[in-house]
């Protein structure tokens, strides 16, 4: 069958070219950067040093790094403390309503991030919805702005960033078994108990999947501190797009973005270790299916 | 009680996503350039922005780079779908996790690496370096759709097809991609509202000879809050609403083509 083969060789391998071409090569190409001189001229000229690499020692940058990972990993907390309870009630309402309740989350998730920070600053400014609630409730006796403090970073990351930790967390609650939590009932176990050994450990890929979609971002995204924030904070993503565009210091951008790589794919790594721990910890987990559908 | 003290929290959720959105919404209606006050209903704020000549552009420029992006993204993630779920061969374990990564990849990282290469090899920044672009982000998004929607159907079609004297691409004509149609066009919807919506690759990898309107949205946002833009909001959103709508209504699980 020649023609059923040409076919599948041309799938192939243009998915592959495509990959190759403009994912593969450009990331490479990034850490080829990472370890080079800029130019006088050109971004970057063809010799090698480790320099790029010595200055992420330097004071300045280690500042905007551990900044930056204080605000991710907070807003990363929030993200899945204010999600999980939300994801578990969603995943145990009526299966008529879920889908409805779920399409509500998936608008925001997919609306555009900078419309929907933009839409925060009306919250936030002064005279805005919370200074006039804090007004009307006499908390507040005076006009005052959130705009441009660490809050208002807080706020809009944790804003922007809920659905993506919302939609991983329900996933992995709505596939849990209600029956193992009967049964533990069955066996005497309290609420808690029940909790802490069955439903956290089960939908723990869930919780690092969440994590990964929101601590990634919360690093990268520098649109969110650059209009809540003001000039004060300067994160690892202002740092590495001021790198290419500002101060037009290419290897130096790259360098620090490998950090983010490296971010990425230790994450990745915990999420693997995590699924394959829960899927041996389920006891009702249909044994791992048989791989299916092949052309000779 | 503890039922209602659930629902609460749920709603509460929602109020916190939307309240936000609504808000501006309704003031790109309000009839005032600076008051937080209402002050009568305008249609004015609209219309400056279909005025907004370069604004206008931005948003045609827009709409042409998804469209096409959309279209490739999908015929490309629909092979690569298709080579996970249909093919054995070497590598492709590592395709399947490439296209995770790609989808968890921070999108600033990818907008460096094809600036650096795009520069490297001499490919000057515009449209088709930011259709490539749009192209590689909305890729997978596709392939994991599509994927999905596979996963839950019956592998004793194809076989029976085959069993019929089906080639693989008749079989694949005739008997995959019916099946796999909602879930293609939501991948397409998908991809069109991420190239729309995509800021932090398109800052990159497009030159200024090749606005966008995410860009100009930017430029106008760090300036503080104007009536126009919260028109422009109302609208972004309203695109973004229907068009995920219709995204699930599409990969909602159909009961047609399944057989338990």
């Amino acid at each position: 069958m020649q023609g059923n083969k040409r076919f599948r060789n041309f799938n192939i391998g243009t998915v592959w070219l495509w990959l190759g071409l403009f994912a593969l090569l450009p990331q490479l190409a990034l850490f080829l950067v990472s370890f080079l001189d800029r130019g006088e001229i050109d971004f970057f000229i063809p010799s090698f040093t480790l320099g790029n690499f010595k200055r992420l020692f330097d004071p300045a940058f280690v500042n905007i790094f551990l900044d930056s990972l204080y605000l991710a990993s907070v807003s990363t907390i929030v993200c899945l403390l204010v999600g999980y309870p939300f994801a578990y009630l969603l995943a145990r309402t009526s299966k008529r309503l879920r889908p409805w309740l779920l399409l509500l989350v998936v608008i925001p998730f997919w609306t555009n991030s900078l419309i929907r920070t933009y839409a925060l600053i009306i919250i936030l400014k002064t005279h805005g919805l919370i200074n006039q609630l804090l007004l009307w409730l006499g908390i507040v006796d005076g006009p005052f702005s959130l705009m441009y403090t660490d809050i208002a970073v807080f706020l809009g990351l944790t804003y922007t960033l809920l659905p993506f930790m919302i939609l991983p967390l329900y996933a992995s609650i709505e596939k849990l078994d209600t029956r193992l939590l009967d049964a533990a009932k069955d066996l005497g176990a309290g609420t808690l108990r029940s909790f802490w050994h069955i439903t956290l450990p089960l939908t723990s890929p869930g919780i690092v999947a969440g994590c990964i979609l929101v601590f990634l971002p919360a690093l990268g995204i520098f649109y969110v501190p650059e209009i809540l924030g003001g000039a004060t904070n300067m994160l690892l993503g202002t740092f590495i797009k001021n790198q290419f565009l500002v101060a037009r210091d290419w290897p130096l951008g790259a360098a620090s973005s490998i950090l983010l790589t490296l971010i990425l794919v230790l994450m990745a790594l915990v999420y693997r270790m995590v699924n394959r721990k829960a899927a041996a910890a389920d006891p009702l987990a249909p044994p791992r299916r048989r791989r299916r559908g092949r052309v000779a | 009680m503890k039922r209602k003290l659930g629902y609460t929290y749920v709603w509460a959720v929602y109020a916190f996503l939307y309240i936000p959105i609504i808000v501006v919404i309704i003031y790109s209606f309000n009839n005032a350039r600076f008051s937080t006050e209402w002050k009568g209903f305008t249609l004015k704020w609209y219309d400056l922005l279909l005025k907004n000549q370069p604004l206008v552009d931005a948003a045609l420029n827009s709409l042409l780079v998804a469209v096409c992006a959309a279209t490739l993204a999908t015929i490309l993630g629909g092979m690569a779908a298709l080579c996970i779920h249909r093919y054995r061969f070497t590598g492709k374990q590592l395709l399947h996790g490439s296209i995770y990564m790609l989808t968890i990849s921070p999108d600033i990282v990818m907008g460096i690496s094809l600036l650096i290469f795009f520069i490297s090899i001499n490919l000057e920044l515009g449209f088709t370096t930011l259709l490539i672009a749009h192209i590689t982000l909305c890729m997978p998004f596709v392939t994991l759709t599509i994927l999905a929607r596979l996963a839950a159907f019956n592998e004793n079609l194809i076989e029976a097809a085959r069993d019929l004297g089906a080639t693989e691409v008749k079989s694949f004509l005739h008997v995959l991609l019916p099946i796999t149609a909602p879930a293609v066009a939501a991948g397409w919807l998908l991809s069109f509202t991420l190239s729309m919506d995509d800021v932090l690759i398109s800052f990159f990898v497009t030159g200024p000879s090749f606005e966008v309107l995410p860009l100009k949205i930017y430029s106008m946002v760090r300036h503080g809050v104007k009536p126009d833009i919260n028109a422009l909001s109302a609208i972004t959103f309203s695109l973004t609403l229907v068009l995920v709508v219709l995204a699930q209504l599409l990969v909602r699980p159909g009961k047609k083509y399944r057989m338990e």
